[in-house]
């Protein structure tokens, strides 16, 4: 029962929840502009894969993380290219988003290593003690770059959003876009600016991710774009409240860790992966109902 | 874009209509073509390949041997059913995303019930049987999602992403630790539950499950457009708050078109493990669900246009296989998703155009695609 409550444990959920936490961010800001974000899982696979790639090709952990950043917003800015310019319905937008990650991720992994499922093995950070204690563990984490501008970015998210011009704006052409074309906003061009924030957000999931295991494998962001869509919708589109859910994901996935840990792979042990799933359908159930979406999601302006 | 035929929309009824629409349909199968043509050529030549010859390899291997006909047809089969089963729930406005897990639940569950069937039953019996099941564990694995969406307001993209990930945990347990199987696979189907192979294709894995995808596809269609069920569930698609001032009752036709959906998504197992395999292993048809969607994406509510975008990528996939050796066949995969947008954008163009001279649209009219959510 101690290892629950242990340093390690606290380590584990911090580390598992911050990729999760960066894309429910990245998800609220395209949300909150009034664009679906499907493709949150395809932006976290490009920054991740481009993050490590750079990193490899640079020997630079810090070059890695600003491509990584970079291409996680141009993948989002084609997104909201497609919605707002084109006006693609935003599921169908995303879904594409998402198989082109996938599928590019792979392709370029077999292009530029040669291997179908892993890039080689990078440095990334590292800061922080070496040691396997908890403390260690901890200290580590906590001074992993990645996490650190995750967590400033996911702090100032509220305050942009409620405090600033931009915010204000971003928040209008989500809520009621004619309403905010009518006070004279652009409305597709203050989406995009969003999408782009968003995009950069979400990539420092998908970099932290990468950073994390030391490198790229394929298909490692395995549906946590989709689980932090889950906690957009929790939190009812607050960004505080989402990184509280994903916090409380991370804690049962690092459980199931620990557990695993312990009941070395019994029948029962392999179940115990399901608790973030189930726990998720059963949280959205209760949340649905009093949760608001923006009103605007979805909604254009005919010029 | 440009404009189609000078056809001043005011006077162009019923024929006129119908041909334009297929004009533009056209259009926007070439222009999606010529792009996955495009994007293709492109990264051939990042592979330091010569296009030309690489497609013409691709060709050949597909569509240029009648085994080769024969295995894009089998890559097909499961396509049709998957790409049918999204096409269903987007005509009720719905993006049924869990048919990976649909599918997946009801190979395993009706691969054991074939295994376990008596030997005496008589051919098509067996079939029957398993087909049965195999829509009713997927009906069931859609029913959460569809309950939560229907009662309760819960998107279903992502309480479907979650059944998703529940059953792809569920399926190597209960091969592992429920069926001790350390192969991780059900035991051989009786012979009654198969699906037999076409045999003119040259040994190629095509089963008589084609024709079925087929007829399916027809005949939900038809049961859309025919039966009152399926009009309201159309109706709910274009307009649940219509639906609702009409008396339509809402909830209870969504939950139909998602129990529907996850119940022909689970028939792709009968070209997977009853025409194929004759036994469920990990991982057999997985990915079909999440090909499905750039199926309907393509078909478009049409039961020809889905059988057509089914070939489609299973020519894809056949070619990609071809080619391997000389280009990776992930990119493939690529191509599929530069269709997307390139359908959805072509259809969106098209549609601005065939509303050119008509009244302004709302202005907050939905954009291209299923029409808009009810209010979550």
């Amino acid at each position: 029962m101690s290892s629950l409550l242990s340093l390690t444990m606290l380590a584990e959920t911090l580390r598992i929840a911050a990729p999760y936490a960066c894309a429910a961010a990245g998800g609220i800001w395209a949300e909150r502009a009034g664009i679906i974000h499907i493709g949150l899982e395809g932006v976290l696979l490009t920054s991740g894969f481009t993050g490590v790639a750079v990193a490899a090709a640079t020997g630079s952990a810090a070059m890695g993380l600003c491509a990584g950043v970079a291409a996680g917003a141009a993948l989002s800015l084609a997104h909201a290219l497609v919605t707002e310019k084109a006006r693609v319905d935003a599921v169908v937008s995303g879904i594409a988003v998402n198989l082109l990650a996938m599928a590019g991720t792979r392709l370029l992994l077999r292009g530029l290593y040669d291997s179908s499922s892993n890039s080689p093995s990078i440095d990334g950070f590292r800061f922080g003690p070496t040691g396997a204690s908890g403390a260690a563990l901890l200290a580590r984490v906590l001074c992993d770059p990645v996490t650190l501008v995750g967590v400033l970015a996911i702090a100032a998210s509220p305050w942009v959003l409620t405090r600033t011009r931009f915010g204000l704006r971003v928040r209008a052409c989500g809520e009621n876009p004619a309403a905010a074309a009518a006070a004279g906003i652009d409305v597709a061009r203050t989406r995009i600016c969003a999408l782009l924030v968003s995009g950069a957000i979400c990539a420092l999931g998908g970099i932290h991710l990468a950073f994390d295991q030391h490198r790229f494998e394929s298909g490692m962001s395995n549906g946590r774009g989709f689980i932090a869509l889950a906690a957009v919708v929790v939190s009812g589109w607050r960004v505080g409240r989402a990184a509280l859910a994903c916090l409380a994901f991370g804690a049962l996935e690092a459980l199931q860790i620990v557990l695993q840990d312990q009941t070395r792979r019994t029948a029962i042990g392999d179940l115990i992966q399901l608790l973030p799933y189930v726990g998720t359908l059963v949280v959205l159930a209760f949340a649905a109902g009093r949760a608001a979406a923006p009103q605007g999601i979805g909604k254009h302006v005919e010029p | 874009m440009t404009e189609p035929a000078a056809e001043p929309p005011q006077r162009s009824q019923g024929r006129n209509d119908a041909v334009t629409r297929w004009l533009w349909r056209a259009v926007e199968m070439v222009v999606a073509l010529l792009g996955m043509l495009l994007v293709f050529d492109l990264i051939a030549f990042a592979f330091g390949q010569a296009p030309l010859s690489t497609l013409r390899r691709a060709a050949e291997g597909s569509w240029g041997t009648p085994y080769g006909v024969g295995q894009l047809l089998f890559k097909a089969t499961p396509l049709i059913f998957t790409g049918l089963a999204f096409d269903v729930a987007l005509r009720a406005g719905l993006f049924n995303i869990g048919t990976e897990g649909q599918l997946g639940a009801a190979s395993l569950v009706a691969a054991l019930c074939a295994a376990h069937l008596p030997a005496w039953l008589p051919w098509p019996l067996g079939v029957v049987v398993a087909l049965t099941v195999a829509a009713a564990t997927g009906a069931l694995v859609a029913l959460p999602p569809a309950l939560m969406r229907a009662r309760l307001g819960v998107h279903e993209i992502i309480s479907g992403i979650m059944m998703n990930r529940i059953v792809e945990v569920l399926l190597p347990w209960v091969l592992g630790a429920v069926l001790v199987s350390a192969t991780l696979r059900t035991p051989d189907i009786v012979p009654s539950a198969a699906m037999p192979r076409i045999e003119q294709m040259h040994g190629s894995a095509v089963s008589l499950a084609f024709v079925l995808a087929v007829a399916t596809a027809f005949g939900v269609h038809w049961a859309l457009v025919k039966s009152r069920v399926g009009r309201e569930m159309r109706w709910v698609g274009l307009g649940p708050d219509a639906c609702r001032a009409e008396g339509v009752d809402v909830p209870r036709r969504v939950l139909g078109a998602m129990l529907l959906s996850g119940a022909v998504a689970a028939l792709a197992m009968s070209g997977t493990v009853l025409g194929y395999k004759g036994y469920y292993e990990l991982g057999l048809g997985a990915g079909t669900g999440f090909s499905g969607i750039v199926v309907a994406m393509l078909g478009r509510g049409s039961p020809l246009g889905i059988v057509i975008a089914a070939v489609l990528l299973g020519t894809l996939e056949q070619a990609g296989f071809a080619i391997n050796a000389r280009v990776p066949k992930e990119a493939m995969d690529v191509v599929e998703a530069v269709a997307i947008v390139l359908v959805a954008i072509a259809y969106r163009q098209a549609g601005a155009a065939r509303q050119g001279a008509t009244p302004a649209p709302r202005q907050d009219a939905a954009p291209a695609g299923p029409p808009g959510e009810a209010a979550s």
